[in-house]
């Protein structure tokens, strides 16, 4: 030290680099097990793509986002449960249906399981279903177009969280309800009435074999238990489908701790093959519901909402051989079966093991009734005699297991934060790693699937704390990606994502990138209100409502001046882009409007619906960047005091109104 | 202000230290991940309430369990979301075993028996004693269950420890107990 420092001065000095070298530490732990050659292994060169598509769940964004692997970069954020004005989703008069529920519109959801659609088990590319948590519904995205295509309601259901899970050959999707619920005509009944009046159900949506449209085939009526995750058998228990339920306690207050009472709750077993059967022979009761089935149309390009009102119900009680309980430790959570078929992994959020069922086992246990009683009628089938084995001590809070292609599991544990990789067959731990952040889900490339595709396991984490630049109270959630391509999995790279990531899939992205849609084909353009050219444009009245046919190409409006409107109007803005080339949306906003914007791909037309408040000249313009005058391409609407004596009169270029000073006189349209 | 100084730079050293044992994602030599690291415990945060850990590390009477917990290698678990319910046992409780019972639970070589009796402390709820009954049995992380007794307002775990305080955390509820809980004989 040198003299003459000042105590002040050496101190705050002292302080300072401190203060860095705390800084320079932070995460100290995180960074400590990031290999070096991470960033090769996530880097994807500029030009180049990525290896597969990750299909993650938006959460209470109520959306499904998509990025690719291993980059974690974020190509699209597909517009599902939640309106969404950047897109029109839901502002659009041709979405708005999409949105329509038994309740009425309902904006807003929260989506948190991905199923990808199979055949035979393996990844076939076509499309990617999601489900809504809180409205009961399920979507169907098109992979083609990377748009959601479909949505149905499940009726009797509240809180579709068991949802939307996919047979072998995709035949049908499945809905469980979280909540149990009055069934039935007796919906005004007491809370503390649960145990008497309190049911589940869950319901098998059947997929059309090629156009994929759902259509609720049958439910089956379960005790008031919750339903929590599930997943089809494969191969020789294809026919089986298996969820995982709590609340066997039939708790309706403080589940935190009423639903934690007993030492084992139940998985599930239905044989869905034999559901099937009943369903096709007539058995069970057509009960009187009401739900809605919304499908959008790529040739008409709007959606319809139709309003069904029927529903199928199989009750295990009267039809037997249809549905067991397993005994399962400490309300389990996730229910994941193995490539294989032969093994249903159970995680149960609180138990200190994981126990793994055998399918060969589950189906000597029912041929020797080997029951351990019953639950509300449903056999019980012993807890030893359907067990592979347990993985002891595991970890803290098992959660969720995918798999590799090499006999691994991979099990999510949220309070330990950790995911532990382990052995199907002999059961033994092989391999743990830090999350850090309370993991949630998890997911392999094919993981689900007969094949898995293997080389990444990607952890979705519910906390992210000091993980990235702080932005407030609310921040991002984090995603993480490992290397399993070796014996210890290998963290490479973090990810923020949008909303609350829950369930994902990954597939490889050859089998979706051949199929991705560039344009629609402007002479199929079935919609009612097309313009499809510049010659079709035009505006015409119908009572109080203005209808604006526009057309859009670089870079103006057809037509871009429009008189005659008055207040007590409402217009519909009809625009078709007549664009046929790859990545050239138009957009469409006109001030004041209170709804959303319009963004119109090649060969689309949409329709914004827009009520006048003033009397004015109004602006529109496209706002997705076309061209070099795309700063050009914008046009001019008058709105005129409810009285006015003003003819509809538009056009663009030379036709436009020749008038458009004079308040009030009589106008001739200019054609 | 020498005194400070050395202080100081020695506090530094230590920092530098703690920092260069980190391997370095540059490093190709230090591409392990041996070291689990730290997780949410390592976060800096003065603001938010404190989590269960924290409230321990404040706790005089804990110093043990402190210990324990860090040699368990429990600290992350449990401070990350919850909720938890921890049965925290005083230093006088740990007194109470016999002589190098925790000494011997310190060696690496037990580090499975001390995380068993560890867990069979916590349970993941929230378990405020006005709700406990008697009778009640909670299932604990360890995988074992512990039963609860209640007379005239007060609170005893498996008939040998008693609650003696309660404190809220940000992740769950501290029960400040007067003896350890040993897991039931296998």
């Amino acid at each position: 030290m040198k003299k003459g420092f000042s105590f002040p001065f050496t101190s705050l000095l002292l302080v300072s680099l401190v203060a860095i070298a705390l800084q320079g530490c932070k995460p100290q732990g995180a960074q400590s097990a990031v290999g070096g050659d991470a960033a090769s292994k996530v880097y994807v060169a500029p030009g180049k793509y990525d290896e597969f598509y990750n299909f993650v769940s938006g959460g209470f964004s109520g959306q499904m986002s998509v990025y690719g692997l291993p980059s974690g970069r974020l190509f699209r954020v597909i517009p599902v449960f939640s309106v969404d004005p950047e897109k029109g989703w839901g502002y659009s008069e041709e979405t708005k249906p999409m949105l329509n529920t038994s309740n009425g519109f309902v904006p807003w959801d929260d989506l948190h399981h991905i199923a990808l659609s199979v055949t035979d088990g393996i990844h076939d590319g076509r499309w990617a279903f999601g489900n809504a948590n809180n409205t009961p519904r399920i979507a169907r995205i098109d992979l083609k177009t990377f748009r959601t295509a479909e949505i149905i309601e499940i009726p009797n259901s509240a809180g579709n969280h068991s949802s939307p899970f996919i047979t072998e050959n995709s035949e049908y999707v499945v809905a469980g309800t979280r909540f149990s619920i009055p069934i039935g005509d007796k919906q005004d009944v007491a809370i503390n009435t649960y145990k008497d009046n309190f049911k589940g159900t869950v319901s098998f949506i059947s997929l059309d074999k090629t156009s994929g449209e759902m259509s609720i085939a049958f439910q089956i009526l379960l005790p008031g238990v919750n339903f929590d995750l599930a997943r089809a058998g494969k191969g020789k228990s294809a026919g089986w489908f298996f969820f995982s339920c709590y609340n066997s306690e039939k708790a309706n207050t403080l589940l935190e701790v009423n639903a934690s009472q007993k030492d084992k709750d139940f998985i599930m077993a239905v044989n869905w093959k034999k559901a099937e059967e009943y369903a096709k022979a007539g058995k069970g009761q057509k009960k009187a519901v009401q739900y809605v089935h919304n499908t959008y149309s790529d040739k008409t390009h709007s959606a319809t909402s139709t309003m069904l009102k029927e529903v199928l119900v199989l009750d295990p009680k009267e039809l037997a051989d249809m549905v067991y309980f397993m005994p399962c430790p400490k309300s389990p959570h996730g229910c994941d079966t193995d490539p294989t078929g032969e093994f249903i992994v159970g995680s149960g959020k609180l138990a200190a093991v994981i126990p793994v069922f055998s399918f060969d086992k589950i189906q000597k246990a029912i041929a020797d009734k080997n029951y351990d009683g019953n639950y509300d009628g449903i056999p019980v089938l012993k807890y030893d005699a359907v067990l592979h084995g347990e993985v002891k001590k595991p970890g803290l809070g098992p959660l969720h297991t995918e798999f590799d292609d090499k006999g691994n599991a991979y099990t999510s544990f949220f309070v330990s934060s950790e995911i532990v990789k382990w052995n199907i067959k002999d059961l033994k731990v092989l391999d743990r790693v830090n999350t850090y952040y309370s993991i949630g889900h998890l997911c392999v490339p094919g993981g689900p699937t007969k094949k898995p595709w293997g080389k990444y396991v990607i952890a979705y984490n519910k906390i992210t704390k000091d993980r990235y630049l702080p932005t407030g109270p609310e921040l991002t959630q984090s995603a993480q990606i490992f290397d399993i391509s070796g014996d210890k999995m290998k963290l490479l790279l973090d990810f923020p994502t949008i909303g609350e990531p829950h369930y994902a899939e990954a597939i490889p992205a050859n089998l979706l990138m051949k199929n991705s849609q560039k344009i629609f084909k402007i002479e199929e353009n079935q919609n009612p209100f097309a313009a499809k050219g510049d010659n079709f444009a035009r505006v015409e009245r119908k009572g109080n409502e203005i209808h604006v046919y526009a057309t859009s190409i670089r870079s103006h409006f057809t037509p871009d001046n429009i008189e005659g409107v008055k207040m007590g109007d409402v217009v519909y803005f009809h625009v078709t882009n007549l664009e046929q080339d790859w990545d050239v949306p138009h957009g469409f906003a006109i001030k004041g409007a209170n709804n959303g914007e319009l963004l119109i791909m090649p060969g689309e037309t949409q329709t914004l619906k827009w009520i006048p408040e003033k009397v004015g000249v109004f602006p529109f313009y496209c706002t997705d960047f076309c061209s070099a005058l795309h700063q050009e391409m914008q046009g001019y609407i008058r709105v005129s005091p409810a009285g006015a004596n003003i003819p509809i009169s538009f056009g663009t270029g030379k036709k436009v109104p020749e008038a458009a000073t004079a308040p009030a006189t009589e106008q001739k349209p200019t054609k | 202000m020498k005194k400070i100084i050395t202080l100081s730079i020695i506090a530094l050293s230590v920092l530098f230290n703690y920092c260069t044992n980190a391997p370095e994602q540059t490093t190709e030599s230090t591409a392990t991940e041996t070291s689990p690291g730290g997780g949410q415990e390592a976060v800096k945060d003065d603001e938010s309430a404190k989590d269960v850990v924290k409230v321990a590390v404040g706790s005089p009477d804990h110093t043990t369990l402190v210990a324990a917990l860090k040699q368990a290698e429990l600290v992350t678990a449990l401070s990350n979301a919850g909720p938890f319910t921890v049965f925290a046992p005083t230093n006088a409780a740990f007194n109470k075993l016999p002589a190098g019972t925790v000494e011997g639970l310190m060696k690496p070589e037990k580090k499975a028996d001390l995380q068993n009796i560890l867990q069979y402390h916590v349970a993941v709820a929230v378990y405020k004693t006005e709700d406990m009954q008697d009778g009640q049995v909670i299932g604990q992380a360890n995988g074992d269950n512990i039963t609860l007794s209640v007379k005239d307002g007060k609170v005893m775990v498996n008939g040998t420890a008693n609650i003696i305080a309660s404190i809220k955390a940000t992740n769950g509820i501290i029960h400040v107990i007067d003896a350890v809980l040993l897991p039931p004989a296998k």
